[in-house]
């Protein structure tokens, strides 16, 4: 072979042997990590690290804590996914994680999902939420709603035939509707049909739909007939360009969302409480997650909540739910069903 | 139908069926090019917006401390070298499963399958048991029958699922590497989305190599044969060389898009929040694109800022690994 042709194949006979190589490397990388394995399952068991998944509304609580958490213990590693509240139970009730964060309560499939695969849990209410809803800052007629009105907006019938905003209400003007929600996925949706249509995950389908709350945030800025529901730490960050509705509540009173009235009940029926819940196997076994959950329901780190946007639940309620953690108090507060007209208080 | 000896003799015959019409057509040229022009002009204005919005976002958050910095809940404080370094592993792991397996099926597809392997053995198989048997005829073309159509098949599917949606994969990914081949993925690590991200860029490899090699000339094969190469030596010493600046092109552009994948990876259960970079394959990880949708899914627009800062470092790598495409197509044709 003379030079030109062993240079002329040099290319190719270089991929080969990275090809090779890379080759090798996986399969030797694969058995060489199987080995060191063993005793581990999920990834998740090794007793120093915490793997949390579930609702992307729950994440900065989660990221916040974890990261101040992990601050003070060197040695544990928290690692937090956001897959949604379902996504979070399907692999909680899989095993592959030790806890899950949820917007929503525990769902009656779920709860029968982790029955089957005999994972116990504990329920711990982390933080409340005010849904708030928003209108363009120009609508001057949707100042207090009720929630029969917003449930005559978005019901399952309402698609095609609820398209004005004075067929809603004979006061509001001719106007053009068009909603902006989160997806059906979301614990968000969940809750927010359920006070308002009075149907769990039932709504019309022609509204716009998106896992991003910005795209509602832009949605509702840019259409002076829009309306949108999220999260409170959304509507708070785009205050000056949203003007939110006024709700009125069980006692006939028109509130308009902010802190005190999520914390006291008064901001009914949108107000929600958003959870965490954890495997009470990991609960008694691991003691970083055990440490872990009294990190996240102690007092003193209620900043930390407030500044991921959401309500630090009162004390008297926190010293309830630390009881539950202390006695691993299994099960749903819920037994199933919806959180909404529940009052957290009462049922701990 | 006018037969040839009844054509006018005159071209410019107002009757005639040929019209010279030179002005009308350059006007067509004209329109035409404009057309294209306009197709274009729009592409790159928008990608021009695109990065004056990306960039006017992200440059003020671009800094020294953001690369180096893991995910934290404090917009000041926060960086992405964890799903750097996740997505240099994740594609490492996809670099190197996806290549040789999407070049050897491209090259079987495109080179072997047409000698029909699987028949030949089945008529060697029955050759060698049953030489006298009835039934040694029915078999071969039963056999031969079976493998057309298993080619068949394979070649449609290979074509469609280069148009599955990519969260179909994530799916595929999360019960197939993350749940049946726990006990060598380790649960939802580096291995586990690399694995599920070659799957996805495969069909592209596998049709670009195809591609590729249908651009070699068939004159080139059949003047190795005549000198007596094997098929063997005539793929690896004259068809592969003349195939590989197109195969590593197609490869680099099916990288280029397994590095922008988000649904996959989320449906897999990629984190948003880890503090350490992976160490193995059976590292937990998260990837630049769910750091950026986490961070841009933000209510506080100082995460949106990041946001786009991430996105600026993720076009650089892009831009890096087409340059390197480019670079390599180049550097091989001219050896040719």
């Amino acid at each position: 072979m003379t030079l030109s042709t062993l240079k002329r194949h040099l290319p190719i006979r270089l991929t080969a042997v990275a090809l090779t190589l890379a080759l090798v490397a996986c399969a030797g990388g694969g058995e060489d990590t199987t080995d060191g394995e063993g005793s581990s399952e999920g990834g998740s068991a090794s007793s120093n690290e915490v793997a949390i998944d579930g609702s992307s509304t729950v994440f900065p609580i989660a990221r916040a804590m974890a990261v101040e958490f992990m601050e003070a213990n060197s040695d544990v590693e928290v690692t937090v996914a956001f897959s949604g509240s379902g996504g979070g139970f399907e692999k909680f009730c899989a095993g592959e994680t030790d806890i899950s964060n949820a917007s929503r309560p525990i769902k009656q499939k779920e709860i029968d999902a982790c029955a089957e695969a005999g994972i116990e849990f504990v329920e711990v209410p982390v933080a409340f939420d005010g849904l708030s809803v928003v209108v363009h800052p120009d609508n001057d007629w949707a100042a207090c709603m009720t929630a029969e009105e917003l449930g005559k907006m978005w019901e399952p019938d309402a698609e095609d035939t609820i398209t004005n905003w004075n067929q809603v209400n004979d006061e509001f003007p001719d106007k053009a509707l068009a909603l902006y929600g989160p997806g059906t996925d979301s614990g968000t949706y969940d809750y927010f049909t359920d006070a308002t249509t009075g149907e769990e995950g039932k709504s019309r389908a022609d509204y716009t739909a998106t896992e991003d709350d910005n795209i509602i945030v832009k949605g509702v800025q840019d259409d002076d007939g829009g309306l949108g529901f999220f999260g409170y730490a959304y509507y708070e960050e785009n205050k000056d360009s949203l003007k939110v509705v006024e709700i009125k509540n069980s006692d006939g009173d028109c509130i308009a969302p902010s802190l005190d009235v999520i914390a006291d009940g008064t901001y009914n029926p949108l107000a929600r409480p958003i959870f965490f819940y954890v495997k009470t196997s990991s609960l008694e076994e691991k003691p970083a997650v055990a440490d872990f959950v009294n990190y996240q329901i102690d007092a003193a780190n209620s900043g930390l909540i407030g500044e991921a946007g959401y309500v630090p639940l009162p004390e008297d309620i926190l010293e309830k739910v630390q009881v539950r953690v202390d006695e691993k108090t299994t099960g749903s507060i819920y037994e199933g069903g919806s959180s909404v007209g529940v009052k957290l208080s009462d049922k701990l | 139908m006018t037969s040839p000896n009844t054509l006018p003799a005159n071209t410019s015959d107002r009757n005639s069926l040929f019209r010279a019409n030179l002005a009308g057509r350059y006007r067509i040229d004209t329109l035409f090019a404009t057309a294209t022009w306009t197709a274009i002009a729009i592409a790159i204005l928008v990608l021009a917006a695109l990065l004056f919005d990306v960039l006017s976002d992200g440059l003020g958050s671009l800094s020294w401390s953001f690369l180096t910095s893991t995910s934290h809940y404090k917009p000041e404080k926060s960086g992405l070298i964890t799903a750097f370094f996740g997505t240099i592993w994740v594609m490492g792991v996809v670099a190197a499963f996806a290549f040789p397996i999407g070049v050897g099926s491209g090259i079987y597809l495109e080179e072997f399958s047409q000698e029909k392997l699987f028949s030949k053995a089945t008529q060697f198989f029955t050759l060698w048991f049953f030489p006298s048997s009835p039934w040694r005829h029915k078999l071969e073309r039963w056999s031969e029958g079976f493998e057309t159509l298993t080619l068949q098949i394979i070649e449609i599917n290979i074509n469609n699922l280069a148009g599955v949606p990519s969260i179909i994969y994530g799916l595929l990914g999360l019960h197939v590497f993350v749940r049946i081949m726990e006990p060598v993925t380790g649960g939802r690590t580096v291995l586990a989305g690399g694995l599920t991200l070659a799957l996805l860029i495969l069909p592209i490899i596998i049709v670009s190599t195809r591609e590729a090699l249908r651009t070699v000339p068939d004159s080139l094969r059949q003047a190795g044969f005549a000198l007596g190469a094997t098929r063997w030596q005539v793929l690896w010493e004259q068809v592969l060389p003349l195939a590989l600046p197109g195969i590593l092109t197609g490869t680099i552009l099916a990288l280029s898009r397994a590095i922008g994948e988000t649904a996959p990876l989320l449906i897999l259960g990629a984190l948003g929040l880890i503090t350490k970079s992976p160490s193995s394959l059976q590292s937990k990880f998260t990837v630049m694109p769910i750091q950026i949708y986490q961070w841009i899914s933000e209510p506080k627009e100082a995460f949106h800022n990041l946001g786009a800062a991430g996105i600026i470092v993720l076009l650089v790598a892009l831009l890096l690994m087409n340059a390197s495409a480019v670079f390599l197509r180049n550097k091989l044709q001219k050896r040719i």
